[in-house]
């Protein structure tokens, strides 16, 4: 079945739902398409805050934010990007608040603010109140509010449908041609559908799921990322992927950075609040990729609690009026998955695998590039954590994952409004599902049972080996290893075959796609990371630890070529901010 | 330990009507339901079917009847159930596509009934509109929906009365008539006041309990219909 629309989005997370109110407010015949329902989106897990420098309770500017993200990202960002971040987060939260979102709010009934890791006054001077916030539950209130302007706008879903392809015209994504549509799998019966389009958007989210641990919900899987890279667009800084460091400990549910925002405190197994000695200035409140390191230093030195792999997360002090009124949920879920008391004990935490700062290149209105020459693939446009702009660099600074999605999401929608006015809808052949139909064949069909894989089992052997060699700590040894093992699991998937034949909600076959799309995301980041021999912001070589300025101050691009990644750069914009030592 | 665990299973396409499988499953008691689903899925049997995402409760995905409960199975550790045996069907009340999947679409039809969105018409300032936290405070309970649908499929009360918008859009509307910013709270209130409105209600507070937010529903339910009352009079 053929189903036209002139614009189409796939992911309902922030990115995907602010395209589409864009889209509807400009009058344009677009529709969102979803694997889950969109209110399940993983913007929804979201906890502290937004960013943005409104100066409500104190002195702020959005020049200090921008520095503070380019400096958060070891220098990697493209500071034309971050000045679009910062600038424009002002409005888009104010523009959040009109569209009903219930942020906290200060006693004379303005948006409230609080602090967050990496977020500072008068460049890096102290921590500054910046992140907007609704209790510990903002990405829950965004994506709840986006959804609901949604539906008042009256915009077309498509829920649970799986993108399983994209389709191109005029030749593929790599080679000049034109985003043409999508193949979708509808899971409620199995059946494929064509959607043609004159733009496509990607919102698909990000790919934690390639680790053991990681805050990441089970359908974040790189699936527009592995379906870029799989028509000959790069993929960039896919090295540069980012630990939180407060996961519950073994389960990797994330406790938000905004309880060290409010004032807890992380402790070894001394009691000590060891950060003073990694960050004497932003102590607690350093950047992430810092404290993940710092973390893992003190177990490492046998300062772990009882000598294991974990530390506290200590919140005891703040009280129990601020601990109930701003951190509600992430006090909950200590309760539920650990069966500890924040108000009375500290919480067992480690680092969990968290954001992608890398992903499918575009340009500040979003638009799909594919090499160092900033080359448009006409029709097609990404945003959000499946995207690299980039704003995030080496190194993700807490709540600018939201500030992007909403930056960058409204860009894409406006932008691909404008774009599809006066353009014919591309000519699709009758067989565009045909290759896709085939390779689900080949999961259903595949070889005998005798010789088949499981891919619950792959799934588990990619995720040991990429949470023990591809995680905070690296070196050569472990890359190539974990190379060599990613590789070993790609010949294997060739043999992986499914057990449900049914047509109906068939989640099995949907799940062994899913792990061809991590294997793309888990080759790509491992031999990127192998490549790249300089440690900067998320990506740490013990091999080689000291940032590369001369030579690696450049951005990675992974092509798809026979027999793996082909490795290749582009440069970093730098405008206002020279690259200095990160310091905290 | 061992969990005896039993699946109301249902394949449309093999199946007349829904029947129970057992299962043994190695677990610890902090495992979650969740995690013995996924168990059998990876270990047994492939083609067992559910809904999951997020896996810590904020989705709402996985709601499902647990132990004659409506809970969210990524949220109820195996310790909270007592002695080794576990009873997992989908939703009552909503039709079973397969396995633990239910249709969901006459559920967020109700939801899109009760205009759950803000209404403000008036030209937006140049900044926030200004809310006192009093104001904010008003609405704060029903903000916290995500929409997994226990509550309305625990209702005994829409399980008599399908038509029922049930307790979930009830406290979507609630989030709006209550949010000082609003101004389409009469028009909700008129929709909420028809016969297949919040008259149905009957107290029975199944929706508190089934609620993984801890959302005073009951309570919402009786200030919406209260507002309907003081508006008529």
């Amino acid at each position: 079945m053929q189903i036209d629309h002139d614009a189409l989005i796939v992911g309902a997370g922030g990115a995907g739902l602010w395209a589409a109110l864009e889209l509807a407010r400009a009058g344009v015949d677009a529709a969102v398409l979803t694997k889950l329902y969109p209110t399940r989106s993983h913007t929804g897990a979201a906890q502290g805050g937004v960013c943005a420098a409104l100066g409500n309770l104190e002195e702020d500017h959005w020049e200090w934010h921008m520095f503070d993200t380019v400096k958060g990202g070891d220098y990697l960002v493209d500071q034309d990007a971050a000045e679009v971040l910062a600038r424009e987060a002002i409005e888009t939260v104010i523009e959040l608040e009109h569209m009903g979102l219930p942020f906290n709010r200060t006693p004379d009934g303005r948006i409230d603010q609080r602090r967050f890791g990496g977020h500072t006054r008068n460049f890096g001077e102290a921590p500054v109140r910046r992140s907007c916030y609704a209790a510990d539950r903002t990405g829950h209130m965004i994506l709840q509010t986006l959804y609901q302007q949604c539906i008042k706008l009256g915009v077309r879903f498509y829920d649970e449908y799986h993108v399983v392809d994209l389709l191109f015209e005029g030749g593929d994504g790599g080679d000049g041609g034109r985003a043409a549509g999508i193949v979708a799998y509808r899971i409620a019966d199995g059946e494929l559908h064509t959607f043609r389009a004159k733009a496509v958007m990607l919102a698909t989210g990000g790919f934690g799921r390639m680790y053991r641990v990681t805050s990441n919900a089970w359908s974040l899987t790189g699936d527009g990322v592995a379906l870029v890279y799989r028509h000959g667009i790069p993929v960039e800084d896919m090295e540069f992927y980012q630990f939180h460091p407060t996961g519950i400990y073994k389960l990797g549910i994330l406790l938000s950075e905004a309880a060290r925002g409010e004032g807890g405190v992380l402790l070894n197994d001394a009691g000590e609040r060891f950060m003073e000695r990694y960050a004497p200035t932003l102590k607690d409140l350093a950047p992430r990729d810092l404290v993940s390191r710092a973390i893992y230093q003190e177990i490492r030195a046998g300062r772990g609690i009882g000598g294991r792999d974990y530390v506290y997360l200590d919140v005891r002090h703040l009280g129990r009026e601020v601990i109930e009124a701003k951190l509600p949920d992430i006090t909950e879920f200590a309760r539920i998955y650990l069966g500890v008391e924040p108000l009375r004990e500290p919480v067992p935490i480690q680092p969990t695998a968290h954001y992608a700062m890398g992903g499918i290149p575009t340009d500040l209105d979003a638009r799909v590039v594919r090499d160092d020459q900033g080359t448009v693939v006409p029709g097609l446009y990404a945003a959000g954590e499946c995207a690299c702009v980039s704003v995030h660099g080496a190194n993700r600074l807490g709540t600018n994952s939201l500030v992007d999605l909403l930056v960058f999401g409204r860009r894409a929608g406006r932008r691909m409004a404008r774009d599809v006015r006066g353009v014919d809808l591309p000519d699709l052949p009758d067989d565009a599902a045909e290759p896709v139909r085939a390779e689900l064949a080949a999961l259903l069909d595949g070889p005998p049972a005798g010789a088949a894989e499981s891919a619950p089992a792959l799934r588990r052997e990619l995720a040991d080996v990429m949470m023990d060699n591809v995680g905070v700590f690296r070196d050569e040894a472990l890359l190539t290893a974990a190379v060599a093992k990613i590789r070993e699991l790609r010949e294997r998937y060739r043999c992986v075959r499914v057990s449900d034949r049914s047509k109906v909600f068939n989640t099995e076959l949907l799940e062994a796609r899913e792990l061809g799309y991590l294997l793309d995301c888990a080759e790509t980041t491992a031999v990127a990371a192998l490549t790249r021999t300089e440690s900067r912001g998320a990506h740490f070589r013990e091999d080689y630890p000291e940032r590369d300025d001369a030579r690696w101050l450049v951005h990675s691009l992974a092509y798809r070529g026979p027999g793996g990644p082909i490795m290749r750069t582009k440069p970093v914009t730098i405008t206002r901010f020279t690259p200095k030592p990160r310091t905290y | 330990m061992q969990v005896d665990l039993r699946i109301l299973r249902y394949d449309p396409e093999r199946d007349s009507r829904p029947h129970w499988e057992r299962y043994t499953v190695e677990a610890e008691p902090t495992d979650r339901v969740l995690d013995l689903l996924h168990k059998v899925k990876y270990e047994q049997d492939g083609s067992l079917t559910f809904r999951r995402s997020c896996a810590h409760g904020i989705c709402g995905s996985d709601a499902m009847l647990i132990n004659g409960r409506n809970r969210l199975a990524c949220k109820v550790r195996l310790d909270q159930l007592g002695r080794g045996r576990v009873t997992v069907a989908p939703l009552p009340g909503l039709p079973v596509v397969k396995d633990l999947v239910v249709d969901m679409e006459g559920f967020f039809a109700k939801y899109r009934r009760v205009m759950p969105y803000l209404v403000a018409e008036g030209p937006a300032p140049a900044r926030e509109r200004r809310q006192s936290p009093a104001e904010r405070a008003r609405y704060d309970d029903t903000t916290k929906c995500i929409l997994c649908a226990a509550c309305t499929s625990s209702c005994p009360s829409f399980w008599a009365q399908p038509e029922y918008i049930g307790p979930a859009a009830i406290v979507n509307a609630h989030r709006f008539i209550f949010d000082s910013r609003d101004e389409a709270a009469e028009e909700r209130l008129e929709i909420l006041a028809e016969r297949d409105g919040v008259w149905h209600c009957r107290t029975i507070f199944n929706c508190v309990d089934a609620c993984p937010r801890g959302i005073k529903i009951t309570q919402a339910i009786l200030e919406v219909s209260g507002a309907i009352v003081e508006r008529r009079t």
